[in-house]
Parts: C-alpha cells; sequence; structure tokens
C-alpha cells in the first residue's frame, strides 16, 4: 500500500508546473453547477459578458443604471454563462498493475496512481469536479477531494485484473480510465459503451512496463501471474516472444477501435518514459472538445 | 612425494578422484536445467500458446566440458602438483659452503647467488651453523660460522674475483672441527683443486655443484706480420664454438666505442681458436682491449698493452736516387730494424708531416726549405722524435757551423774526420759504455762495433750534457736535445754501414728501441723488472668491467713478471716509468681444463629451476572455469537478460579484473622516463609500507605546493630503491629513517656516494624530534649513524642564521614539519667565511648542501592524500596551520636550494654593485 501523503505529495509536485487545466464543457444542461467555465454566450454566471438594450421581458430590476444613464435608451449586462464539468477517474488498483521489471523503474501501479491524481489535481484547481467512478467518491471540488482521492487510490487489489465500473457516471460528463488492459476485454468494452450511451467521453490510458513491450525472455520459463493465480510453463521462452508480441498488438487495435467507435481517446504509456509526457496528452485529450 | 618428469604430486592418492569424472558426466547429462519462475503480468496473453519443440533443453555438451575441466582442475590441485619438485638435503652439523669465486663464474653469478640462498634456506631449516667461504678471498681467521639468516644478509656483498683460488688446501689443512661442505665449483680446474678437495673430505662429506658448461677465454693479441692475432681458448667439450671479437678503443673524440669486430670459430674439440685482425695502424694504436662478445667475465677481456702499439716513423733520406746498391741505401738498415715493429711511411716531407709520424728520420740530409724547416720545427715542439744521421752530405755541408741550427742538437765543425783508414793514423775507434744518465744505460756495448768516420761536434758549455753515447776517447757519437715537448737526436755516423760497424750489430737496434724509435716488441723479462714498482691504472673485476684504481698501491715488478693473476697482482693495465703493462686473466698459453671429480664425490647441478607449487594456480583455474560456467549457465537459462544482468555483467568483469589487481611496480625505461620526463622528488623505499605511502603522499603534497606557487612543475613523486634503481634521475632525495630498515648494500653505497659527490640531495628524516635530540640515541637516530657510516658526509653545523636555505624562495628563521625542533643539520660553512661591512649575509658561494638532517618529520606536514585533504594534523589550530605553512615554506625552500644552488647568495651583491655601476 503507497503511504497517502508521500503519494499526494508526488501527484502535486507533477501538477504544479502546468497551467491551470481547463476542461471544455460542452452542452451541459442538466447536471450544471456553476463554475468557472464561461460558456462564451450569455447566461447565468458572475463575469461580465455584454451590455444589450433592455427588451420588454427584461425585468426592471435587471436593467443596468449605470449604463442606462449615459444614454437614452435602457441596457440590461448581461452575464457570462457559466458551468462546471464533473471528471471521473478509474485507476486500475489491481495486483498486475504492481509490476516494475527494475528497482529503478516505478510499478505501473504507482504511475498510474500519480498520473490520475494529478489530473485531478489539475482538473480541482481548474474548477472542475472530480471524482472516481463506482459511488466511492462523488465529484466534488476542493482540496479535501484530493486527499480522500489519495487515500482511496492507495488501496490495492487483490485480483489480477481490474475492470472499471460506469455507475456514479453523470450523463455528459468526462472519464479517464488508466490501466494496463491486459486482463479481460469484454468488461472493459462493455463499460466503455455503456458510458458512451450517456454522452459520456473521455481518455483511455494503458500503462505498460517496458518488460511487457520486449518480452526479453529465453530459456525454460514459468510465468505466473502477480497473484500466482494464472500460470504458464515454456521451454523455450524465447520462441514465444513474436506470438506473445502479436497478441499485445492485437490487444492494442481492438482497444483503438472500440475508442473510435465511441468517441474516446486512447494511449499507450510506458513506465520508462516521463510522466509528464502522458499529463500533457491526457490534457490535450481533455480540451479537444473545446 | 610421487614425480612425473618435472612434476611432482604431495598427495597423489587423490588422484584417483578423477575416475568419477566420467559418472559425473552421465549425471550432469541427465538433468535438464531448472525452469525460471517469473512473475510477469502480460501471462495472460501468453495462455494457450504451445512451444513448438517438446524436447527439453539439455546441457550442451561444451558446458559440462566445461565443468569436468573445473573438477578435474580442482582434483589435481588439491593433489598437490609441484614443477621442478627439489630434493631437499637434510643434514646436521656445521655446513661449510664453498665456492670457487674465480672469474669464471661471473657469468652466472646470479644462478649461482640463488643457489646459495636456497642452500641457506634449507641450513636454517635444519638449524645448522653455515661458513660461506670464497676460495679467491679467504678469511683471515677461523671458518667464520654464523646463522644461516646472517648469511642470506650478506649474500649481496658476495663477489667473485678475477683470479683462480691460491692454494685454498692450506688454508683449510689448519681448520679442526667435522663440517659438512657443499662446493660450489666454476667448473675449471686449477692448482690445488685436487689437494683442497682431500682435505674438506677429511672434515665431512662433500657434495659438489657444478654445471657442466662451455667457459672462453681470450688470450692477449699479438702483432704478427702486419696482423693483428687473436686467439680464445675454451674448455674442450665437444662442440663448435662460434662467437665473435671486438676490439674496443677511444675514437678520436675521446668515447669508448667498438672499434672492430671479427668472427672468431672454435672447431668441435679443440681447445682454442684463432683469428686475424687487419687494421689500419691509426685504428689499432686506438684499441685499448679485445673482448668476446656477450660474455661478463675478466676471462672474456684482453687488455692491451704497448706491445700492440706500433709508432709511426717517417724516414727520408737526402739522396736516394743513387744508382747503387742496395746495401748501400742510407736507409737500407733503418728500414730492417724498423719493419718488425713499427710502421714506416715515406714520401715527400710535407705530406709526411700531414700523417704526423711519431718519429722521423732523416738520414744525411743536410737542408730543408725555410718553410719545411719551420713545419718541422714546430712538429718536433709538439712532442715530435727528429732522429737524424750525419754523412758526406751534412759533413759537407755549413748547417749549424757558427750558429746552433735549431733542427740539430749541437754545433758541427766543419769537415769531420776519419779514423784508421788507409790514409788516416790510428785505429777505428770503438763504443765506450754508456754513462747513467743516457737513454742507452745498461746495454751492453759490442767489441766489434768501429767507427771509422764521424762528424764533430763544436765543444760547447751544453756539449756535455746533451751526449748520450761517446766513443772509447770521448769524442759525441750520439747528442740530442730537447726542443719543446720533443727531442732531436744526431747520430754522429751514417745511417748504412759506410762510417761504421754500428748498423750491423744489434746495438743499433737496441738503441732505436731505447729512443722510443721502435716499439718493444713483449714483455720485459724478470731480470729487466727486478727493483721497478708498477702503479695500476684501471684494473679489471670478474665480470670484466675496468675499473679505477689509481688509488691502489704499486706491485713490485717481480711480481708482475710472474704474469699469474691473484689476489696481490690483479689483472689490469699498469704503469711504469715509460711504458705500460698490461695483466690478463689469460696469458698467452693458459689452457682452460674442466674441473674432475672423483666418483665417490656426489656432483649435482646448479639448480635454475624454482620449486613452484602448482596448488594455487589450478584451484584459480577451477575457480575461473566455474565462474565462465555461471555465466555460461545463466546465459542458457536465459537468466542473463533482465533484471539480474547487471548482476551477471559484474561478475564476469570482476573475473575479468582479477589479474590485474595486483599493480605492477615500475620497472627499468619506465622507470627512467617517468623520472626524467620531468623534475620528480624521490624518496628512498625503507620496506616499512606504512612510511613509503606516507612520505610519497608528503612529497605529493610539496609537489603540489610547488607547482601552485613557484614555477617548479614537478610530477607524481617516485619511490626509489637504492639497490636496483637509479639515483642521478633525482635531484632531491627524502629518506625517512625506521628503526629496522635494512642496511644498503656496497654496491648502493657507491651509488648513493656517487650521487652526493654529483650534486644531489638527500634529506634524512628521523622523525623523533618530538622524544629526541640530534645525535641522541634514538632507535632512527642510531640507525641514522649505521646508515651515514659509509656515506661521504661532509662536516656538519645547524642551519646557521644566514645560510641561503634562509632565503631561496621564503625568508625563514625556522624550519618545522610536524614537530618544530632547531635541530637541523646541513654542510658546515668553510671556515673562512667573514660577513662584509653591512651585509646581511656572509659571502658563501659553495655548493649546494648534500645533506639535511633532522627529525621533524617534514613528510606527514606535507602530507595531502589524493583528493588533496591533509593527512595528518599538526599542532592545535590556527597556530598549527601557521606551523604547516611554514613547513612547507621550508619544503619550497630546499627544493628551490637544490634546483637553483646558492643563486640566492649571490644575489646579495647585487645592492652593492648597483651603489658603485652608479658613480
Amino acid at each position: 500500500m503507497t503511504q497517502p501523503l508521500v503519494l499526494r505529495s508526488k501527484a502535486e509536485s507533477l501538477a504544479a508546473p502546468m497551467p491551470a487545466l481547463l476542461v471544455e464543457a460542452e452542452r451541459l444542461a442538466t447536471t450544471v453547477l456553476l463554475g468557472e467555465h464561461g460558456r462564451k454566450r450569455a447566461g447565468t454566471g458572475d463575469t461580465f459578458w455584454q451590455y444589450r438594450p433592455a427588451q420588454t421581458h427584461d425585468e426592471a430590476r435587471s436593467i443596468d443604471w449605470r449604463r442606462s444613464a449615459r444614454s437614452d435608451v435602457n441596457f440590461v449586462q448581461d452575464k457570462e454563462w457559466q458551468i462546471a464539468q464533473s471528471i471521473i477517474l478509474w485507476v486500475d488498483q489491481a495486483a498486475a498493475m504492481s509490476f516494475s521489471s527494475d528497482s529503478n523503474l516505478p510499478s505501473k501501479a504507482q504511475r498510474a496512481r500519480v498520473l490520475g491524481l494529478a489530473c485531478a489535481i489539475l482538473l480541482i484547481r481548474g474548477g472542475e469536479r472530480v471524482g472516481l467512478t463506482g459511488l466511492r467518491l462523488p465529484p466534488r471540488r476542493g482540496a479535501a477531494q484530493v486527499v480522500q482521492m489519495a487515500q482511496l487510490l492507495s488501496v490495492d487489489d487483490d485480483a489480477d485484473y481490474g475492470t472499471p465500473t460506469t455507475q456514479g457516471m453523470l450523463p455528459h460528463s468526462r472519464a479517464i480510465f488508466i490501466s494496463d488492459f491486459l486482463g479481460d476485454l469484454q468488461p472493459i468494452a462493455d463499460a466503455l459503451l455503456r458510458a458512451a450511451d450517456r454522452g459520456v467521453r473521455g481518455a483511455l490510458v494503458q500503462v505498460l512496463d517496458p518488460q511487457e513491450e520486449t518480452f526479453p525472455f529465453d530459456g525454460r520459463t514459468i510465468f505466473q501471474s502477480m497473484s500466482g493465480s494464472l500460470q504458464h510453463e515454456t521451454l523455450k521462452a524465447g520462441d514465444l516472444k513474436q506470438r506473445y508480441l502479436d497478441r499485445l498488438a492485437e490487444r492494442k487495435d481492438r482497444l483503438t477501435h472500440l475508442v473510435q467507435t465511441t468517441g474516446w481517446q486512447f494511449q499507450t504509456h510506458h513506465t520508462n518514459d516521463s510522466a509528464t509526457k502522458a499529463l500533457l496528452w491526457l490534457y490535450g485529450a481533455l480540451e479537444q472538445h473545446r | 612425494m610421487w614425480i612425473i618428469g618435472s612434476l611432482g604430486f604431495t598427495a597423489p592418492l587423490l588422484l584417483l578422484a578423477l575416475i568419477a569424472l566420467p559418472v559425473l558426466w552421465i549425471l550432469l547429462r541427465a538433468v535438464p536445467p531448472a525452469p525460471v519462475r517469473r512473475r510477469f503480468p502480460g501471462v495472460a496473453l501468453l495462455l494457450g500458446l504451445t512451444d513448438d519443440e517438446a524436447q527439453s533443453d539439455r546441457t550442451p555438451w561444451w558446458l559440462l566440458l566445461l565443468r569436468m575441466l573445473a573438477v578435474a582442475a580442482v582434483i589435481i590441485g588439491f593433489a598437490g602438483p609441484v614443477l621442478n619438485p627439489q630434493e631437499t638435503r637434510d643434514g646436521r652439523g656445521d655446513l661449510v659452503i664453498m665456492l670457487d669465486g674465480s672469474w669464471a663464474g661471473a657469468a652466472d653469478w646470479q644462478a649461482r647467488r640463488d643457489q646459495i640462498d636456497r642452500l641457506l634456506a634449507e641450513a636454517a631449516l635444519s638449524d645448522r651453523r653455515v661458513a660461506v667461504v670464497n676460495l679467491t678471498d679467504l678469511p683471515t681467521e677461523d671458518l667464520p660460522f654464523a646463522a644461516p639468516g646472517t648469511w642470506r644478509n650478506r649474500l649481496p656483498n658476495l663477489a667473485p674475483n678475477p683470479w683462480q683460488p691460491q692454494d685454498p688446501a692450506e688454508y683449510f689443512a689448519s681448520r679442526t672441527g667435522q663440517f659438512e661442505t657443499y662446493w660450489l665449483s666454476d667448473g675449471l680446474d686449477y692448482p690445488g683443486r685436487t689437494d683442497l678437495l682431500n682435505t674438506v673430505e677429511s672434515a665431512g662429506p662433500v657434495t659438489v655443484f657444478q654445471t657442466p658448461r662451455q667457459i672462453l677465454g681470450i688470450r692477449p693479441a699479438r702483432f704478427v706480420d702486419g696482423q693483428v692475432q687473436i686467439s680464445a681458448v675454451r674448455t674442450p667439450l665437444g662442440n663448435p664454438v662460434e662467437t665473435s671479437i671486438n676490439a674496443i678503443g677511444l675514437d678520436p673524440a675521446g668515447v669508448e666505442r667498438q672499434l672492430a669486430t671479427v668472427p672468431l670459430t672454435i672447431a668441435a674439440g679443440d681447445a682454442a681458436g684463432g683469428t686475424a685482425m687487419v687494421l689500419p695502424p691509426e685504428l689499432r694504436n686506438r684499441i685499448t682491449r679485445f673482448e668476446i662478445s656477450g660474455l661478463r667475465s675478466a676471462g672474456a677481456v684482453s687488455l692491451t698493452d704497448d706491445a700492440l702499439k706500433r709508432r709511426k716513423v717517417a724516414l727520408i733520406a737526402g739522396d736516394e736516387n743513387r744508382e747503387t746498391l742496395e746495401l748501400l741505401s742510407p736507409l737500407y738498415y733503418l728500414r730492417e730494424a724498423l719493419d718488425p715493429t713499427a710502421d714506416l711511411i715515406a714520401g715527400s716531407l710535407a705530406d709526411i708531416l700531414l700523417a704526423n709520424p711519431d718519429v722521423l728520420v732523416l738520414a744525411d740530409v743536410a737542408t730543408l726549405a725555410a718553410g719545411e724547416a719551420d713545419a718541422v720545427l714546430t712538429w718536433v715542439e709538439n712532442g715530435g722524435l727528429l732522429l737524424r744521421f750525419a754523412g758526406p752530405r751534412l759533413a759537407a755541408s755549413d748547417l749549424g757551423r757558427n750558429t746552433e741550427d735549431p733542427l740539430l742538437p749541437v754545433r758541427l765543425r766543419s769537415g769531420g774526420r776519419s779514423v784508421g783508414g788507409t790514409m788516416s793514423w790510428g785505429e777505428p775507434k770503438s763504443l765506450a759504455p754508456f754513462e747513467t744518465s743516457s737513454p742507452f744505460f745498461g746495454l751492453p756495448v759490442p767489441a766489434d762495433v768501429a767507427v771509422t768516420s764521424q762528424v764533430m761536434a763544436q765543444p760547447d758549455p751544453t756539449l756535455a750534457e746533451r751526449v748520450v753515447a761517446q766513443l772509447a776517447d770521448g769524442t759525441p757519437l750520439v747528442t740530442r736535445k730537447v726542443a719543446g715537448e720533443g727531442q732531436i737526436v744526431l747520430f754522429h755516423v751514417t745511417a748504412n754501414a759506410e762510417w761504421s760497424t754500428l748498423p750491423l750489430s744489434g746495438l743499433f737496434v737496441q738503441m732505436l728501441e731505447r729512443l722510443a724509435v721502435s716499439t718493444r716488441p713483449a714483455t720485459p723479462d724478470a731480470a729487466a723488472l727486478e727493483g721497478t714498482t708498477w702503479m695500476p691504472g684501471k684494473l679489471l673485476d670478474a665480470f670484466g668491467r675496468l675499473n679505477d684504481a689509481s688509488a691502489q698501491s704499486g706491485v713490485p715488478g717481480e711480481r708482475l713478471a710472474e704474469a699469474t693473476a691473484g689476489p696481490e697482482l690483479q689483472p689490469g693495465l699498469y704503469t711504469g716509468t715509460d711504458r705500460q703493462l698490461a695483466v690478463n686473466v689469460i696469458g698467452p698459453d693458459t689452457a682452460l681444463e674442466v674441473a674432475q671429480w672423483p666418483a665417490r664425490i656426489a656432483v649435482e647441478g646448479m639448480t635454475t629451476l624454482r620449486e613452484t607449487a602448482l596448488k594455487g594456480w589450478l584451484l584459480a583455474a577451477a575457480i575461473g572455469l566455474l565462474l565462465i560456467d555461471v555465466i555460461a549457465s545463466l546465459a542458457l537459462g536465459g537468466r542473463l537478460r533482465g533484471p539480474r544482468a547487471d548482476l551477471a555483467a559484474a561478475i564476469f568483469l570482476m573475473s575479468l579484473a582479477v589479474p590485474d589487481a595486483q599493480a605492477q611496480p615500475v620497472q627499468g625505461d619506465d622507470f627512467a622516463i617517468r623520472a626524467t620526463s620531468e623534475v620528480v622528488l624521490g624518496h628512498v623505499l625503507t620496506g616499512d609500507q606504512q612510511t613509503d605511502d606516507v612520505t610519497a603522499a608528503g612529497l605529493r603534497g610539496l609537489s603540489q605546493t610547488l607547482f601552485r606557487r613557484t614555477s617548479i612543475e614537478p610530477g607524481e613523486p617516485l619511490g626509489v630503491n637504492l639497490e636496483s634503481d637509479e639515483l642521478a634521475f633525482f635531484p632531491f632525495l627524502y629518506w625517512p629513517i625506521t628503526a629496522d630498515q635494512p642496511l644498503p648494500s656496497r654496491d648502493a653505497y657507491a651509488k648513493l656516494n656517487r650521487y652526493l659527490r654529483s650534486g644531489g640531495m638527500i634529506m634524512f628524516d628521523t622523525r623523533d624530534a618530538d622524544t629526541a635530540r640530534f645525535g641522541s640515541g634514538s632507535p632512527a637516530g642510531r640507525k641514522l649513524q649505521a646508515i651515514a657510516r659509509s656515506l661521504d658526509i661532509p662536516a656538519l653545523e645547524p642551519i646557521p642564521s644566514d645560510h641561503v636555505l634562509t632565503r631561496t624562495f621564503y625568508l625563514l628563521q625556522d624550519f618545522p614539519g610536524r614537530f618544530s625542533s632547531r635541530d637541523v643539520w646541513v654542510e658546515a660553512a668553510p671556515p673562512g667565511a667573514a660577513r662584509a661591512e653591512g651585509m646581511p649575509f656572509r659571502a658563501l658561494n659553495d655548493g649546494v648542501t648534500p645533506v639535511i638532517i633532522g627529525g621533524n618529520d617534514w613528510a606527514r606536514a606535507w602530507a595531502v592524500d589524493r583528493n588533496g585533504n591533509r593527512m595528518f594534523p599538526v599542532g592545535r589550530g590556527t597556530a598549527g596551520e601557521r606551523q604547516r605553512e611554514i613547513a612547507l615554506r621550508f619544503g619550497v625552500n630546499v627544493i628551490m636550494h637544490v634546483l637553483t644552488g646558492n643563486y640566492k647568495s649571490d644575489q646579495v651583491h647585487v645592492p652593492d654593485l648597483l651603489d658603485r655601476l652608479g658613480q
């Protein structure tokens, strides 16, 4: 189990150099709560948008007398329509994520958590509401949310491979799934489709260890999953390399295909790469629909 | 021990385990390598994949072989293999190690010394008393029995002598007591050897060590028929010998070099072989010795003396072109007399003078052209010998009538005289015996020499002293005068038999020889040498090196006549009144005989192979093989990739790095190059590792300080082994004294003294100034006294306040190191030094002090480690740092003093000089 404080401080340090990440929010009608996303149109909000001549349906108390006194026409001050976005995070906490091929490399889980939490911190700083999937932590804003999220993310799961849940996803909100996507793909596909049905868009980040990409093994080997439940013995591991790599590529293809059908985005990140790179990509992915 | 060939095993039974190897092979072959268990999340992707080959990997044959070799190496290693196993000799009681110690053993002296060392080591094991006796240098008293350890310390000073043992049986006959004898023979027979054998056999068992090998010697060169005849002699042992003889001498620049080389062959079975060398006289006269090339012994060197030198004699007659008999030629008898022993030159006078002859003979030449006369006079004054003969022309000329001619010793009366002829009165005159002052003194005067005609000398005040031979009636026959460095001699008769029968007699040849016109052919006999004393000029040592011996005492001529080398007549060049004689190890008819031993004597070869235990090497090889096996197994099992690759690489690198772990000391040329490519401070290696390290660190600190502060930029300091390293490379040597360091050997002392005399400086540091005063009996102080006893150290005084060391770079009055004693001593100033009026210093302009002696432990004050940090504390707080700074400044001053001499001493006159110039 990762220390919550350590995790948070790492995430803060990763988030610190980023400009405030403003998620484009489009077409949020029902779940609107006031946030700091200007909709570039008049509506309810705090900041000034424009003066317009008063119409007949305008109440008299909405007339801006200071402006109207400078001319003969009555003016009404419009405010910019502001909303806040809800973002739901799913970070895979299964045992497979705790793999690390080298003591100098972070485990996949560690990288995924830092990435997720950094994203959350940026979003909260930008005024969004961030939560976790599965009703564990509904979207909220404020620093206390970050602390709570860090605590929840620090818990390890015993299962070999994790599956996302779509519970607690508000319609037309945003979602980020971070996992190695090495387990069964069907639940993930289901979750994605269900989310797409509810108008949720988002990004998939596949975090992989470099060894999982290269398969540098040879000789007689027994491969075991992290919890030991799965096992595969081979006499010449070197012979399996090509077929393993083919399967991995096929899996990435399927994920890409899924993402394309649902309007999500997909990226593979390796633990020996810089985390900032992945965060930048996430920034771009969430901004794309502005 | 079980021995096969040159291999022995201490535990041969263990070798039986080798039988088990095939079993091991089968076992290893049957077991496949164990699988690796890996945690790998990607296993989900692998499920369902099957191997292409169902066959499990087997251990490959080469890996098996590797393991077999490793196991075999371990088994053989533990069986205790020994290369060149030595039988240990055990014995009891006293042991005498006797060595011939003659020149014949010089060639492999090191092997002999090693052999003695081994014998001493064995004797030490069985706790015997040992006496090592060099037969060419017998002890004066009883056999010097001592513990083997003592003898091992003295071993470096044991040296062969360039002569054969002289009747050693006599010495041993007077020894009592029983002892065993090991006799290291040089392989050469000499008179008295059998007697000696019988004598020592009566005292106990005798074992002889002798290597059958050839001993070569060179006989003195002779001059025969215009050629230099050289012959070499050997112990007649079979095979033909092909070698070459080098003639060595000074070239015109005065540098000794090889002047000529001839091949020399001794046919199979022959005891001697010869060759001839034809050399131009200029070259031949330069030869100082002949050597058999590549041999290091006194027997392979033959010194040449005057016997080989031949003088150049130029003959000029006044009238050569007459149509008469050859016998009447004025030069005929001279040619006959001189031809065997001198090189004759003929030609015109101008050409001859260019050839710079030793002697110029003018037979009946009356006048010379003015220019020629001057040239001849100049040549005479530069050391030439002008020999003139009278004759009809000289008698008829007016030469030297009224005034003395510069080229004639006396004035001549006109006409000369004839006696005993048909037309004159009186008998032909005979010769008077020679006066003691005459160079001809001692030559017998034959009665049949008669003079019928001669030129007469004018009676002059100087005439009497110029006459060297006269007739019975007192008229001068030969006169001589000295001109410059040369001399002019006139025979008042002709050089042919016209005026006298002198040229027909043997006396004529002897007179020419006495006048040094010709060279004496051979060694003078005992009678001629009797009563003379000869001074050794250069002496040969047993290794064939020439050493200056001008400090040795003279040798009586009687001893020299024996011409056999011995302790009182060492081989070398001896100088008498007017000539040099060479004494060589090998005479003209010396024969070399192999020493034969009776069958009852055990003769062992000289062991040159050391016993080498191979156990360590074999076990190391086994470990190496196993390391390779580890890596190979890992590679085969796929464990060499992934996280364990670093570890495997580390193991691999470690296995490679092991042989390099021990740094080699700097050797030979590298040492010379390092020591001379920049200024390098040296320190004497004491043998105590810690002291040496600290000293090196100290000099490193001083070098860095010099580098930073002055224009001296020294390199990394070097440790100097006094025994083996050259000292001349170092301007400065730091010598820390430890109480237990060994004394230098004789050679090392010679080197040190040469170093001190030629301008080197040694700084002795007893490092105990905190507890002891200079000259007090601290252990290091006593050791310093012992070391310095044989060193050429001048009178000392504590550094005076105006010594140049106080101002070569910094102005100092204290010389602290880690301790701050004032007892620092340098060479004393000459007593007469006085201080000039108004000058702060005495005018001392002598050389650099060769020693600085103190105990302030400067090296520790200077010492820095590799990172430049100070290694030892000095004093306390800032005062201590100040003391360290002064210590460093003193070091800078010392090195400045070494490198610039008394330059600063002169500088103090500068203000004075400027004052005077200004006026």
